[in-house]
């Protein structure tokens, strides 16, 4: 719940006072370790904020929806699932509103393959993460790509269940 | 709270990781040859137990058969002192016997006999140097090396090194580790450490650096280590993929795959000068470049067909032929030191496994059972490879000979993966 309010009061305080989020700069609120906007802890952020679901917020709903900031893919494939749409079109309103702001968009696999097969195909996942969003309005700049292939699963298991949810591609708000 | 996460240390010879790879073998048991190595005569302390390390190399071949102490009659340590007849007569074939040598700087020599008992006369001697008291497991593996080589004809591979990735930990305490050891696991040195992924280490051909693949801010970069000074150098780091680093046979440059052009492409860059050619350009993945001995040749990954095969353009660039074409995948090319056959990972129903295709003929061999074997490496004699495979509780490294007869799983708490072989000599 704490993580909850946070999350919320930061991204009511970006989006009301429209800063500049680019890594050096701080916000008028401090930046928790363990919130969704850590830069370099992103993949820490993630294991924290991976169970903290969509519940209420303050604010509107737009705002609940930014919590959702993955997008998922079916196997050997790099078109976003049609079910992670919704998450597409709500940070894309977010960011098309708030021009100053920068996203890291960070591709996965699951673990079957090799590793460096892997980091391009999870790259071909945050390009289409990318494109998606940049033929919805966000500007170019506002987005980095980076790809992590299978090394940073959230699920360890070793069959399907796991594998569908390490076929991702997550917004890291910078 | 937002420092750098990326940190190095290098602890040259203090050995200092988390935990050392333990061996296991299975298979190759019939036809191996019994041998007796008699613990060494030595004239001051002995720093480690010489003789116990040659006995466990030649073990782990699956081709010898070593007695054991309690079981050996006598216990000699010079030709002149073997009565054959109390070997013959516990079935065994080969006795090596020496003494170690010692000066008071640490320095010393072992001195050593093979004898065939079968013939009952002498068959090897030799005198293999110790540099200093720490380097004594090294004087040990040198000599089973001679042995080997002596007793099969195919040149030892005992005196090499590995270089490995660690992943242990979950969530914010991850930490990922480039680890140098020896060829049976002792003596691990961490020379990376992260917390964000390393990948892909690769030996220079003359075994002083390593490249590696790793991250910093979100961004991946490849970097040269030197082994020796602990000096780093980051030699690619565009925008997209910095990737798959693979040294020439001449040391002089690395294949690697970047992104930052168009797509995931082969690119050749000068280590010296870092500048670069591109040497494939395909709207598909083009990755996991791998140089044949002669250095004409690069094998690499490629998807342009639809799902990923292996391919070979000459290094002077020109069109790329396919390779592979049994199975669904085919990946992760290696090829093998007289450059006549390739190891790679074949993936067929969903199970991933190592295979060795002979470039002549084109036929593959299955070496592993898969189902998630990745990374394969050949052991610098051609005679067996070292792999990635995923164990019952977590990722470890297993090898095979290249006949499928004789194998070894590396464990250690934790996850292991991506081996890579060394080249022979210091």
């Amino acid at each position: 719940m704490k993580n909850y309010l946070i999350l919320g009061a930061v991204i009511l305080a970006l989006v009301s006072a429209g800063c500049t989020a680019t890594r050096g700069k701080k916000s008028s609120v401090e930046r928790p370790s363990s919130s969704a906007s850590g830069a370099n802890d992103s993949f820490d952020a993630n294991a924290g904020t991976a169970g903290a679901g969509a519940g209420e917020a303050p604010g509107t709903d737009s705002d609940a929806d930014l919590a959702k900031r993955t997008v998922y893919f079916d196997l050997d494939r790099s078109e976003i699932r049609s079910d992670s749409l919704p998450v597409v079109e709500v940070w894309a309103k977010y960011l098309v509103a708030n021009p100053s702001v920068k996203v890291r968009l960070e591709g996965h696999c699951d673990e079957r393959g090799t590793r460096e097969y892997n980091v391009a195909l999870g790259e071909r996942r945050s390009n289409s993460l990318q494109d998606a969003l940049t033929s919805r309005g966000v500007g170019a700049g506002q987005l980095a790509v980076v790809s992590f292939g299978e090394e940073r699963p959230l699920a360890l298991g070793h069959d399907e269940a796991a594998w569908s949810q390490n076929r991702r591609a997550e917004i890291i708000l910078q | 709270m937002n420092k750098t996460l990326f940190s190095l240390f290098l602890l040259l010879g203090s050995g200092q990781a988390y935990s050392q790879l333990e061996i296991t073998i299975s298979g190759g048991e019939t036809g191996a040859q019994p041998i007796a190595v008699v613990p060494f005569a030595a004239d001051a302390a002995v720093p480690g137990d010489l003789a116990a390390v040659i006995e466990a190399d030649l073990a782990r071949t699956g081709l010898f058969k070593p007695l054991r102490r309690e079981d050996m009659l006598e216990k000699p340590t010079q030709a002149a002192q073997v009565d054959y007849k109390n070997w013959s007569a516990v079935g065994v074939e080969h006795v090596v016997v020496g003494t170690l040598k010692t000066s008071a700087a640490g320095k010393g020599a072992l001195s050593f006999e093979l004898l065939d008992i079968v013939r009952g006369e002498l068959n090897l001697n030799g005198e293999v140097a110790m540099q200093n008291a720490m380097r004594w497991r090294s004087t040990a593996h040198i000599t089973a090396d001679r042995i080997f080589e002596k007793l099969t004809g195919v040149r030892g591979v005992f005196d090499t090194q590995i270089a490995y990735v660690t992943a242990a930990g979950t969530g914010r305490k991850r930490l990922f580790q480039v680890i140098v050891a020896d060829a049976d696991g002792a003596n691990p040195v961490t020379v990376a450490s992260s917390r964000e992924p390393l990948l892909s280490p690769a030996w220079s051909p003359d075994r002083k650096r390593l490249a590696y693949v790793g991250f910093e801010k979100g961004r991946s970069a490849i970097y040269i280590h030197t082994l020796a000074t602990g000096e780093l150098r980051k030699l690619t780091f565009e925008r997209g993929i910095n990737g798959a680093p693979a040294w020439s046979p001449d040391g002089r440059t690395l294949a690697v795959t970047m992104s930052f052009e168009s797509n995931p492409d082969i690119y050749l860059v000068n280590v010296d000068s870092g500048k670069r050619q591109r040497l494939t350009e395909h709207y598909a993945i083009d990755t996991e470049p791998a140089w044949s001995p002669d250095g004409r040749e690069i094998a690499f990954t490629s998807d342009r067909g639809g799902q990923p095969q292996i391919y070979t353009v000459s290094s002077s660039g020109g069109a790329a032929r396919r390779l592979t074409f049994e199975g669904r995948q085919n990946l992760c090319a290696d090829y093998s030191p007289d450059g006549g056959s390739m190891a790679l990972i074949n993936a067929d129903e969903g199970v991933y496994r190592v295979g060795v295709l002979d470039l002549k003929t084109r036929s593959l061999r299955i070496l592993s059972d898969g189902p998630l074997d990745e990374s394969p490496s050949f052991a610098p004699n051609g005679a067996m490879l070292i792999y990635a495979a995923q164990g019952r509780k977590s990722a470890e490294l297993a090898t095979v000979s290249v006949d499928g007869r004789t194998r070894q799983r590396l464990t250690q708490a934790g996850d292991v993966r991506e081996p890579a072989w060394s080249p022979i000599g210091r």
